[in-house]
């Protein structure tokens, strides 16, 4: 069957000897039908509901009403006039900001600990890399224990300190967790780019008598531009859509000073009021398009100025 | 005097480190699981006054449906990683080998998944109209698609690295495209697959919000599914214990498949990465 398909596609190509160049040559070479199934299944799978995500917020879709109307704004301007839009902008981003930091942070150290090829390192690097292995959501539920106003945190230092019933600071408590979670691939993708740092620029620089602090701000750090792209947009990207962490550890709380945009959502679902949860999936949408777009583009540019 | 510091005071620091940041986690995962229920209504770091690892463990295997959850999971999880591989990388040859706008075009699309979140919310509505909702294909579809950017991206990189002359050679020799994929795209493209799987299963095995969505609880439920259920149930249960035993046994697999393809995965996932 595959040979009567090429030959369709063959046909037509030697017939026309004039244009015989590198197109004709390629399709027969390398048919479309090959990327054809994962074009189709990210299609049908990814972007319609991503289109989709551009029609149902505007409609009155949920599990009260039988048919579907067009509303207009209605939806955007319930989640406006009731605070969640803005909070869950403000909540998400601040996540994500302090997620990508904590990671990038600990993988950083990490790595520059655990540099040389040791058997020490290496048995330490698998040691760090465990918490990658372990569900967003283990891990939440593991720190909740930890944390736990009658948890093991207060029991060993002997306070009464509610870590995860703070407005303000169990936010930012949550980020270090998620930073927790991810280091270890972090740490993984700086040390493959400590790994692809020319030894005869590090001996340069150890000749003209730098310092371990001069070396790293002067020949580590700009060679490492390439990992920081990767795993800054990674980490920022991938914190805007958590939901496990969050969820396990503080379920939104308090007062919903947690609550990112896929904790709303998945709230706002489960009440049926799936055109408002829409709503809030194309603004996370567009907010990530906002945020991804020139982040890209300026650690690329970054990447060639260094 | 620094480097006497550094000498010294570096393997000190990841004792230090590992010890507190990894190892008191996995030592209250690990005690917490084999705690009598009173003892585990306040967890703490203590060990147990009273060692019952094995009730535990069975307690959370029969009570947390664990069975019928591991199996659920290995239902979507494989199908799905084995669709992103297969598909990814024929797809990825074509992108990588064809010279054209239109190739461009599709790649950049392809690949945006990198970066846009899925929507989840009209996910469901599109399963529902298809009839998928609440179904395993329904979920391998989800999966896939959201993954196949993942593979995409990894796998058209590695391939344009492969020297044209491989694939001339056995072209000469008569080989068709499908034979030609097969024979050397393939097995060339296993680090990368390597590294895929790792991370295509770690995402979809440890996954809950999408499952949330699109399987719900139900009979269907994967194994985090049935870990939230677990685990909801300790607010008034208070059952710690049997959490963790859950935890303990929904990661080992994860844990195991690390250790065996230790190597690979670090090479796979750093060579991919930097570029």
């Amino acid at each position: 069957m595959t040979d009567t398909v090429v030959r369709t596609e063959t046909a037509p190509v030697t017939g026309v000897p004039k244009r015989a160049g590198r197109l004709p040559r390629a399709a027969v070479h390398h048919p479309w039908w090959f990327a054809l199934p994962a074009i189709a299944v990210f299609a049908g799978f990814f972007l319609v509901p991503n289109l989709l995500n551009f029609y149902y917020p505007f409609t009155n879709w949920s599990s009260y009403h039988a048919d579907i109307a067009f509303t207009g704004l209605d939806n955007f301007r319930t989640i406006a006039e009731d605070g969640s839009l803005l909070r869950a902008i403000r909540t998400t981003l601040l996540y994500a900001l302090l997620a990508a930091l904590f990671q990038n942070g600990f993988g950083l150290v990490l790595a520059l600990l655990l540099e040389a090829d040791t058997r020490f390192n290496r048995f330490f690097r698998a040691v760090f890399f465990l918490p990658v292995l372990i569900s967003a959501l283990a891990t939440g539920y593991v720190f909740q224990a930890l944390l736990d106003q009658d948890g093991a945190v207060n029991s060993v230092l002997g306070t009464d300190i509610p870590w995860l019933g703070s407005t303000t600071w169990t936010l930012v408590l949550v980020t270090v967790i998620h930073g927790w979670k991810w280091m270890g691939l972090s740490m993984l993708i700086y040390l493959a780019g400590l790994k692809g740092i020319p030894g005869d620029m590090l001996e340069a620089a150890k000749c003209d008598g730098a310092g371990p602090w001069r070396t790293f701000w002067s020949v580590r750090w700009p060679m490492l531009a390439p990992a920081v792209t990767f795993n800054v947009t990674t980490a920022l990207i991938g914190s805007m859509n958590t939901f496990d962490i969050v969820q396990a550890t503080t379920g939104g709380g308090p007062a919903a000073s947690t609550e990112v945009f896929n904790i709303y959502m998945f709230r706002i679902f489960g009440q049926g009021l799936y055109a408002q949860a829409s709503a809030m999936s194309l603004v996370l949408f567009l907010v990530v398009v906002a945020i991804a777009i020139p982040l890209v583009i300026g650690l690329r540019r970054r990447e060639q100025l260094l | 005097m620094t480097p006497v510091v550094w000498r010294y005071g570096r393997p000190a620091l990841v004792v230090l480190l590992a010890g507190l940041a990894v190892g008191v986690p996995l030592w209250l995962v690990l005690v917490t699981s084999a705690k009598p229920q009173a003892e585990a209504i306040k967890p703490n770091l203590d060990v147990p006054g009273h060692w019952q690892p094995g009730s535990n463990y069975q307690d959370a295997v029969s009570q947390g449906e664990m069975l019928r959850g591991f199996l659920n999971s290995l239902l979507v999880v494989v199908p799905s990683v084995v669709l992103v591989l297969i598909l990814g990388a024929g797809a990825a040859w074509v992108f990588a080998r064809r010279r054209s706008r239109l190739v461009s075009a599709a790649y950049a699309l392809c690949i945006s998944g990198l970066l846009l979140p899925p929507a989840v919310i009209t996910i469901v509505m599109e399963l529902r109209q298809l009839g998928l909702a609440g179904t395993r294909p329904g979920m391998i579809a989800v999966y896939t698609g959201m993954y196949l950017s993942t593979s995409i991206f990894f796998m058209t990189g590695f391939i344009r690295a492969i020297p044209m002359e491989l694939e001339e050679a056995a072209r000469m020799d008569g080989a068709k495209p499908p034979r030609i994929f097969l024979r050397i795209i393939l097995p060339l493209l296993r680090p990368v697959i390597a590294t895929a799987t790792i991370m295509v299963m770690l995402y979809a095995w440890s996954d809950i919000f999408y499952a949330f969505f699109v399987l719900g609880g139900g009979e269907r439920a994967t194994l985090p599914l049935n870990l939230y259920k677990v685990a909801s149930a300790q607010l008034y249960l208070n059952n710690w214990h049997l959490v963790f035993a859950y935890v303990v046994v929904m990661s080992l697999p994860m844990v195991a498949v690390f250790l065996v393809a230790q190597r690979k995965i670090v090479s796979g996932i750093t060579s991919g990465a930097v570029k």
